[in-house]
C-alpha cells in the first residue's frame, strides 16, 4: 500500500544541509505492522516525516513515495494536506506535549473531523465519544469537556491515538508510541493498538527503538542506520538471525533477559 | 486516574470564582500598602507646600504659613495624617487640590477620560497593527520580511515620542493642514453630552455623527503617535511569543491532523501565545494611560498627564497623591485583569 523508493531528505541547520536520509526503499503492506527500528538520529522519523510533508522548512525531499496509487512527494502541499490525518495518521511520541494544553479534548478530537469529513457540530461530538469509546477512555461525554493535563500520561496517549483514528485513516505512522510511557502502561497500548488494526483493518507503521516492543508487535522489521535501511525482513529473521552487523549489534545492547 | 478525572472537572466549576475572590483580596491589601508608602514618600519630600501655595511674598509670613497649614492639617504628625486620609479616602475624599482649588476626585475625573479615550484608541490601534506583524514576522522567520519588521519595530521603539509627536504635528497642522492642532473638540463646538465622558463615544450616543468625526480627527494624531511606540514594542513580543509556541509538539501534531495552516496558526498558535501577548497590551495600556504626559503638553489634550505634572511642580500634595492612587489603582486593576484573563484562557491556571 505505500512503496518507497529512492527517499533522500536533507535538512537545513545552522552548518548548512545535512543530509538524514540517504537512499531509503521500503514497502508496507496493507493490514501489517510494520517495524521501523534504529537508533536515534537514523534517519527513520524522517523518513515518514518527508512523507507526510512535515519537516521544518526548506527541507529538500527526492525520490517516490507511492501510497494507494499516488506518489505522495508530487502532491502539491494542499492535496498532501488533505491526506494528512484523512488517509495517513501520525502518532506522536510524548502525550504529554502532543496534545494542546489549552484546548479541550473533544475540540481536538474533532476539529479535524469537521474539516476532512464535512461533518456537523454534533454529529462530530457524537463520533468523538464514540471513538474515546474504542480506545477505552471512560465516561467519554465527560472526557470530550475535559482538558489534557486531567489525564495521565497514558490515558493521554490513548486520546492521541484517537485522534489519529478520528478520520478512518488506512495507515497510522506511530512514532515511539510507548517510548514516553510507563512500562506497566506500554503493553496495555500496544495491545489496544493491535487490536484496533484488526478491528478496523489498519495498516501500522511503528517507528521504535525499544526491541522489546518492536518483537512484541512488528511482523516486518526495517533497521535504519545513518540514513540507509540496513537489513529487512520478517521478525524471526531479523531479531533472530540478524544477517546486518549493525542489528547483530543492536540485539547484543539488549539488557539479558 | 478516572477518578482523578472526575473530581478534577468537578472543581472546575468553582476554580474562576476562587482565583477571582483571591486576587480581589490581593488587590485591596496592594492598596492599602501603596497608599501608606506615597502618603509618606510625598510627606517627606523636601519642599514647603505652604510657601510653594503662598507664594514669595506671602510665604515669608510666618504667621500665614502656620494658618494654612494648620488649614490643610499639615501641623499634625505623620501617622495622624495617614489615618484621616485613608479615612477620607474611604469616603471618595482625595482632599483639595491647592492649584485648582476643587476636589481631586472631581479633577481626576474631568481630566482622566480624556487620557483614557486616547489610551483606548492608541493602544486599540497599536494592538492591530503590532500583534498583525509580530505574528507575520514570525511565521516568515528569517525572511526579507522579517528584517523589515525588525528595523520598523526597532524604529517604532526608538524614535522619542516627543520628536515624532513634534513632526508629525508640524506636518500635519502646520504645513498640510490636514489635522487640527491640538485640544479634543474644535473650542467653539460644544461638547457632546456627558455620559461617558469619552467624546467619540458620548457624540456617538446622542447620534452627532459630525462630532464623532471631529473628535476622531483631534485624536488621530496623538493616538498614532502614541500607538507607533507600541507598534514595535507589541510586534516584537508577539513575534518572541509566536515563536516560542510554534516549534512545540502540538503544531506539529496539529499540521499531521492536515488542519489548514491558517487554523493551525489561529486555533493553536495564537491560543497559546495569548497569555504572553495579553500581558503585553495591558501592559501598553497601562503605560499610555499612566504616561502620556509628552504627547498631552504637544497636543495640548486635556489628560491627566498635564494635570500631575502641574501638581508636582506647584507641591500639590493632595493632587500627587490622588493621582499616584490613580496610576496604582491602573496597574493593579491591569494586572488583575491579567490575571484573571489567564484563568480563563489556560484551564491549568484555573485548576492551580
Amino acid at each position: 500500500m505505500l512503496t518507497v523508493a529512492g527517499l533522500t531528505v536533507a535538512v537545513p541547520t545552522p552548518n548548512g544541509p545535512a543530509n538524514v536520509v540517504r537512499g531509503v526503499d521500503l514497502e508496507v503492506r496493507a493490514g501489517e505492522v510494520f517495524g521501523v527500528a534504529g537508533e536515534s538520529g537514523s534517519g527513520k522519523t524522517m523518513t515518514f516525516l518527508a512523507l507526510l510533508g512535515l519537516l521544518p522548512a526548506g527541507s529538500r525531499v527526492t525520490g517516490e513515495a507511492v501510497f494507494d496509487g499516488r506518489d505522495l512527494l508530487a502532491l502539491s502541499p494542499a492535496e498532501r494536506r488533505r491526506v494528512r490525518g484523512r488517509d495517513i495518521a501520525m502518532v506522536f511520541q510524548d502525550p504529554m506535549t502532543s496534545l494542546h494544553p489549552m484546548l479541550t479534548v473533544g475540540a481536538q478530537l474533532t476539529d479535524h473531523v469537521r474539516a476532512h469529513l464535512a461533518m456537523g457540530r454534533r454529529e462530530a461530538r457524537e463520533h468523538a465519544a464514540a471513538l474515546l469509546a474504542d480506545v477505552r477512555i471512560p465516561d467519554p461525554h465527560g472526557a470530550l469537556r475535559s482538558y489534557p493535563h486531567q489525564f495521565s500520561g497514558g490515558m493521554r496517549q490513548r486520546i492521541a491515538i484517537a485522534v489519529a483514528l478520528a478520520c478512518r485513516p488506512k495507515l497510522i505512522i506511530a512514532d515511539e508510541p510507548t517510548t514516553a510511557l510507563d512500562v506497566t502502561v506500554q503493553a496495555g497500548l500496544l495491545r489496544l493498538l493491535d487490536e484496533l488494526r484488526l478491528q478496523q483493518g489498519l495498516t501500522i507503521v511503528l517507528i521504535t527503538h525499544d526491541l522489546g516492543v518492536m518483537s512484541a508487535l512488528a511482523q516486518r522489521v526495517s533497521v535504519f542506520h545513518e540514513g540507509r535501511i540496513v537489513e529487512t525482513g520478517t521478525r524471526q529473521q531479523v531479531l533472530c538471525e540478524p544477517r546486518h552487523p549493525y542489528t547483530a549489534g543492536l540485539l547484543a545492547a539488549l539488557p539479558p533477559a | 486516574m478516572t477518578a482523578s478525572g472526575v473530581t478534577g472537572r468537578r472543581r472546575a466549576a468553582h476554580p474562576l470564582a476562587r482565583l477571582l475572590v483571591r486576587r480581589l483580596g490581593a488587590m485591596v491589601l496592594l492598596l492599602l500598602g501603596i497608599s501608606l508608602v506615597t502618603f509618606v514618600l510625598t510627606s517627606l519630600v523636601p519642599g514647603d507646600p505652604a510657601r510653594a501655595a503662598l507664594g514669595p511674598v506671602q510665604g515669608e509670613d510666618e504667621a500665614a504659613v502656620a494658618a494654612w497649614n494648620s488649614r490643610n492639617g499639615l501641623d499634625k504628625p505623620i501617622p495622624v495624617r495617614y489615618l484621616v486620609y485613608l479615612s477620607n479616602l474611604l469616603r471618595g475624599d482625595l482632599g483639595v487640590s491647592q492649584q485648582t482649588g476643587t476636589p481631586v476626585l472631581d479633577d481626576l475625573i474631568a481630566y482622566i477620560p480624556a487620557t483614557a479615550e486616547l489610551a483606548i484608541i492608541s493602544v486599540l490601534l497599536a494592538s492591530l497593527i503590532g500583534v498583525g506583524l509580530g505574528v507575520a514576522a514570525a511565521l516568515r522567520r528569517d525572511t526579507l520580511l522579517d528584517q523589515v519588521l525588525r528595523v520598523v519595530s526597532l524604529g517604532g521603539v526608538s524614535v522619542p515620542v516627543f520628536w515624532l509627536g513634534l513632526i508629525v504635528l508640524y506636518l500635519g497642522f502646520f504645513v498640510f493642514d490636514l489635522f487640527p492642532g491640538g485640544g479634543r473638540i474644535d473650542p467653539l463646538a460644544i461638547p457632546p453630552a456627558e455620559i461617558t465622558h469619552l467624546y467619540t463615544l458620548d457624540a456617538l450616543f446622542a447620534g452627532d455623527l459630525a462630532a464623532t468625526g471631529a473628535a476622531l480627527h483631534h485624536l488621530a494624531l496623538p493616538a498614532a503617535v502614541l500607538a507607533a511606540y507600541n507598534i514595535g514594542y507589541i510586534a516584537r513580543f508577539t513575534r518572541t511569543a509566536v515563536l516560542e509556541v510554534i516549534n512545540h509538539d502540538y503544531v506539529r501534531a496539529a499540521h499531521a491532523k492536515g488542519l489548514p495552516a491558517r487554523t493551525v496558526v489561529r486555533r493553536y498558535v495564537l491560543r497559546a501565545a495569548l497569555p504572553s501577548m495579553i500581558q503585553i497590551l495591558g501592559f501598553a495600556f497601562a503605560g499610555v494611560l499612566t504616561g502620556a504626559v509628552l504627547i498631552e503638553a504637544i497636543f495640548s489634550w486635556p489628560g491627566i498627564g498635564g494635570y500631575a505634572y502641574r501638581a508636582a511642580v506647584s507641591l500639590d500634595l493632595p493632587a500627587i497623591t490622588g493621582v499616584t492612587m490613580f496610576v496604582a489603582v491602573v496597574y493593579i486593576s491591569v494586572n488583575f485583569v491579567i490575571d484573571v484573563l489567564y484563568g480563563v484562557i489556560d484551564p491549568r491556571i484555573r485548576a492551580g
